[in-house]
């Protein structure tokens, strides 16, 4: 830090992620208003507390294992190389508080403390609120009838572990499938959405549908979102914070010439080359693709247009620092036209009860997102430091990871394992009533007891006959 | 007397290092950290358990589950 430019360039860096974990903040809001107004007026205090009380678990967890995961197991371990020392990411690491710079037992040199003594609080949160946002979309498929404390379970496993695991393979300029199978993966179509849409189909095949769902033949029952207005400002919050999640995904002043010389760019995750304007170009016009394709398909249907609108940008997200504007458009309208079939195709087929349709919109979405931008980019350097190239097989074999193995799996274990135990699901009575009962009875209790006080009151002042 | 590992901010600012309190208790704050975590998750799991058998409770008593089903006032003592 003793140095202008190295100074500057970190405090900038440190200033930069600061602001990205402030706008990705708005992501969970808009999912806890998203949720409240898919959820029915007798359920929604829960349904907000369930999704509210991601953020400490999820946060408390991330800073005693989650944050190691990522800078510890890149190379599998065992895949391309052992566990590797992350001494600043270890939750009893001086670095993880307040801290000056300096040097530090385990090595690092006084100027390497003082980069990550200002990095690593907001590095971080960065990567918390996309934890955050791993489980908050599981939040959403399993409405009104899942069990908290399971769900408190299932959003641990994936926001603390199982997406930082795949984020550690994929989303890491050293990590192995980078690096052997040339995944790519810039704005995290799979390693964010994919494995948390699987986790929640995962989840939905245990959990089975709300009561009342399917008729007797089979055939779906429409369950109407009980606040549209809630539902749609929500999404238009997390279209918001997904600004943040994009432009958190950048590393915002990289030297990123190789050899003599020095060219500083903003790069994604990787540390390739990128500009915040081509992420911005390419956000609104992948957006713009989603709302126009799914405001046709769903026939002007508010709750799809908007879910499709981001279905979109998930959809391009794989590519979206490499694509042209308009095929960025393309790609973001075609995938939620596939999306929105899936999710009816599986409704009745297999009877899965997706409230919100968060495995269509994130899991499908996400899943062809990395598959198309493995054609699409097909032979494009997947990093600036291995001789890889992307391609079309590692990246589906990449999707089939995030989805299956590190999404779907995991979370149907323990689906497993919660239903064998009797705990995944409410008592029916309770889902029948509603799982606010508590809330409303005990409300409903104070009520008369307050009513009875003030007639009470008003007897002893002479004011009742 | 002081909690922390510096009582100045002169000198080389390098130098100072951590600045929470009672550096070299790391490990501890983990442990406890860890420990109150497991016990929120426990402690919860016990508390969504008991309200659930009181709100069962609450329902079989007269109509109360009919009255629920119609959205009307079910009352129960917290």
């Amino acid at each position: 830090m003793s140095d202008q430019l190295a100074a500057l360039t970190t405090i900038f860096t440190e200033f930069y992620y600061w602001v990205t974990v402030v706008f990705m903040f708005l992501i969970h809001i808009g999912f806890c208003m998203y949720e409240v107004g898919a959820s029915r007026r007798k359920n929604h205090m829960h349904t907000l507390m369930k999704n509210t009380m991601v953020i400490p678990l999820v946060t408390v967890t991330f800073f005693f294992f989650g944050w190691w995961i990522y800078f510890a197991l890149p190379n599998g371990p065992g895949i391309t190389g052992p566990l590797l020392d992350a001494p600043w990411a270890e939750p009893w690491n001086e670095l993880m508080g307040a801290h000056m710079g300096g040097s530090i037992e385990g090595g690092m040199d006084a100027e390497s403390t003082a980069y990550w003594a200002r990095i690593n609080g907001v590095f971080w949160a960065a990567f918390l609120l996309f934890s955050w946002t791993a489980a908050s979309i599981i939040s959403g498929a399993v409405i009104e009838r899942i069990r908290s404390g399971s769900f408190w379970l299932a959003a641990v496993l994936v926001g603390s572990c199982t997406w930082i695991i795949d984020a550690a393979w994929g989303w890491h300029p050293n990590g192995w499938m980078v690096q052997v199978l040339g995944y790519h993966d810039a704005y995290a179509s799979g390693v964010i959405h994919a494995i948390a849409g699987g986790a929640a189909l995962a989840l939905l095949i245990h959990l089975g549908p709300r009561i009342g769902k399917f008729r007797a033949d089979g055939t779906p029952r429409n369950i109407a979102p009980q606040n549209p207005w809630l539902i749609t400002i929500g999404l238009f919050l997390i279209y918001t914070g997904f600004w943040g999640f994009y432009v958190a995904c950048n590393i915002p002043i990289f030297d990123v010439q190789e050899g003599d010389g020095v060219f500083f760019s903003a790069t994604n995750i990787y540390l390739a080359p990128t500009t915040l304007s081509a992420i911005t170009f390419n956000f609104l016009m992948s957006l713009s693709g989603g709302l126009l394709a799914t405001y046709i398909v769903s026939r002007g249907d508010a709750f799809w247009t908007y879910s499709g609108g981001l279905c979109g940008v998930i959809g391009a997200s794989a590519g979206n620092d490499l694509y042209h504007p308009i095929q960025a458009m393309l790609i973001g309208g075609i995938v939620p036209i596939i999306c929105y079939k899936l999710h009816f195709w599986v409704e009745r087929k297999f009877k899965i009860d997706d409230a919100v349709g968060a495995v269509a919109v994130h899991g499908y979405g996400g899943f062809l997102g990395v598959v198309i931008a493995g054609f699409m980019l097909w032979g494009y350097p997947a990093s600036p430091f291995y001789d890889v190239t992307i391609n079309p097989l590692g990246n589906f074999i990449g999707a089939i990871i995030m989805f299956f193995v590190l999404g779907f799996v995991p979370c149907y274990i323990l689906g497993a394992i919660l239903k064998g135990a009797g705990v995944l699901r409410i008592p029916q009575e309770i889902e029948l009533v509603g799982l606010d009962l508590s809330e409303y009875a005990a409300r409903y209790a104070d009520e008369e007891a307050l009513q009875q006080a003030e007639i009470e009151a008003a007897r002893a002042a002479g004011l009742l006959r | 007397m002081s909690t922390g590992m510096f009582e100045s901010w002169t000198g080389d600012v390098l130098q100072i290092g951590p600045l929470y309190p009672f550096v070299g208790s790391e490990m501890i704050l983990v442990i406890v950290g860890v420990v109150c975590w497991i016990g929120w998750h426990i402690w919860q799991w016990r508390m969504e358990s008991h309200n659930y058998h009181d709100d069962l409770a609450t329902l079989k008593v007269n109509d109360n589950m009919t009255k629920a089903l119609r959205g009307e006032k079910v009352l129960r003592s917290m």
